[in-house]
C-alpha cells in the first residue's frame, strides 16, 4: 500500500469522526435523545416506542402516557404514508425520519417524510384547523370525525392529527420544503408540555 | 360454544370471547398495524352469537392505550352490540376499566358513553 493510500484513508477515518462528534454535539445542543431514519413498519414502531420508553421515562404517568400516545401516532403516520409520493408521483423512495427529545421539561417528537405536493393543501388546512381549537373544540371534532370516519385502505381512521393535538396541547408545528418530481419533504413537530395540562 | 382467546402480544390485547359466559374483555395496549384484520374475529364472534344471545351480555375493556385506529374499531364494536342487543333479550353492559389517575382514559370511556345508548360502569383500579 502506498504512502498517498494510507494518507487518503485516514482522511476519510478523521472525517467520519469529526463528523460523528458535530453530530454528537447537535443531538446534545438540541436535546435530541432517539433519531431513526430510514424505512418504517410496525416492528420499527415496537423498538423505537420500546426504546423511548426506557430513555425518556418521564416521572409524571400521566404525561409518560400522552408522550406514547403521540409517538405512537406520529410513527404509525409514517408507517401509512411513506410511500405516498413514489406511489402517486413515481419519484424515489426517500426514507422518513423519527426524532424525539427532552428541551425544557417538555418532550419534543418531530417526525420528516416525503409527500406529493396535491396533499400539501389537504394537510395544512387539517393541521390549521386542530391548531385553531382549544381542548373542547378538539373533543367535539375527534368525537365527530370518529363517528364518521372510516378505516381507510392504509389501515388508519384520519384522527391522528386530532389526537396528536389534544394529546399534546400545544399547536402542530410543521412545514413543507420543495423537493423534486412534484413532492414535498413534510415535517412536523409536536411539543407534550410536561407541566398538567387542563383537559 | 367453546371460548375463543386471542393472546396479548407487545402491540395487541389479549381478547376473550366467552358465548357461554356472554362474556367479551379486552386487556392490555392496542396499536395493531391493521386494525381491520386484527379485530374481524370479534366481529364474526359477535355475529355468530347475535342470534342466540339473552340474558345479561357483559363486554370487559381493560386497555392501558389504544390508538386512533383501534379506537373507531371499538366504537364500531359498540355498536354492532348495540344492534344485537336491540333485537334480542339482551342488555349489554360496558365494564370500563382504567387506572385511577389515568383521566384521559376514563374520558374516553366517557365519550363511548355519550355516544352509545349501551349502559356504562366506570371502574377505576
Amino acid at each position: 500500500m502506498s504512502m498517498d493510500t494510507d494518507n487518503m484513508q485516514s482522511q476519510v477515518r478523521t472525517n467520519s469522526f469529526n463528523m460523528l462528534y458535530s453530530f454528537y454535539q447537535c443531538m446534545i445542543e438540541e436535546h435530541i435523545q432517539i433519531i431513526y431514519q430510514g424505512e418504517f413498519n410496525q416492528q420499527i414502531v415496537k423498538s423505537v416506542l420500546s426504546l423511548s420508553e426506557q430513555k425518556m421515562a418521564s416521572a409524571d404517568a400521566s404525561v409518560k402516557k400522552k408522550v406514547f400516545n403521540v409517538m405512537v401516532e406520529c410513527l404509525q403516520n409514517i408507517c401509512k404514508h411513506q410511500y405516498g409520493a413514489v406511489e402517486k408521483e413515481g419519484s424515489g423512495f426517500q426514507p422518513a425520519i423519527f426524532m424525539a427529545g427532552v428541551k425544557e421539561e417538555d418532550t419534543f417528537v418531530i417526525t420528516g417524510n416525503l409527500i406529493a405536493n396535491d396533499q400539501i393543501d389537504r394537510l395544512t388546512s387539517k393541521i390549521e384547523q386542530v391548531n385553531s381549537l382549544d381542548q373542547e373544540g378538539l373533543k367535539s371534532l375527534y368525537k365527530e370525525a370518529r363517528l364518521n370516519s372510516r378505516i381507510s385502505e392504509v389501515g388508519g381512521a384520519g384522527l391522528g392529527l386530532i389526537d396528536i393535538a389534544r394529546k399534546s396541547g400545544n399547536p402542530i408545528l410543521y412545514s413543507f420544503a420543495p423537493a423534486e418530481n412534484n413532492t414535498s419533504y413534510f415535517s412536523l413537530m409536536c411539543r407534550i408540555s410536561s407541566s398538567k395540562q387542563e383537559n | 360454544m367453546e371460548k375463543i382467546v386471542i393472546e396479548k402480544a407487545e402491540d395487541t390485547p389479549e381478547i376473550i370471547m366467552d358465548a357461554q359466559a356472554r362474556r367479551l374483555s379486552f386487556k392490555g395496549r392496542s396499536l395493531p398495524e391493521d386494525v381491520t384484520a386484527f379485530y374481524k374475529p370479534v366481529f364474526d364472534w359477535l355475529e355468530s352469537i347475535s342470534s342466540s344471545l339473552s340474558g345479561e351480555f357483559v363486554i370487559d375493556i381493560d386497555l392501558e392505550y389504544f390508538n386512533t385506529a383501534s379506537s373507531k374499531i371499538i366504537l364500531d364494536i359498540f355498536m354492532l352490540i348495540e344492534e344485537i342487543c336491540d333485537g334480542q333479550k339482551s342488555t349489554a353492559i360496558i365494564k370500563w376499566h382504567h387506572q385511577g389517575e389515568d383521566d384521559d382514559m376514563r374520558e374516553a370511556g366517557e365519550e363511548y358513553s355519550e355516544i352509545v345508548s349501551l349502559k356504562f360502569e366506570m371502574i377505576s383500579y
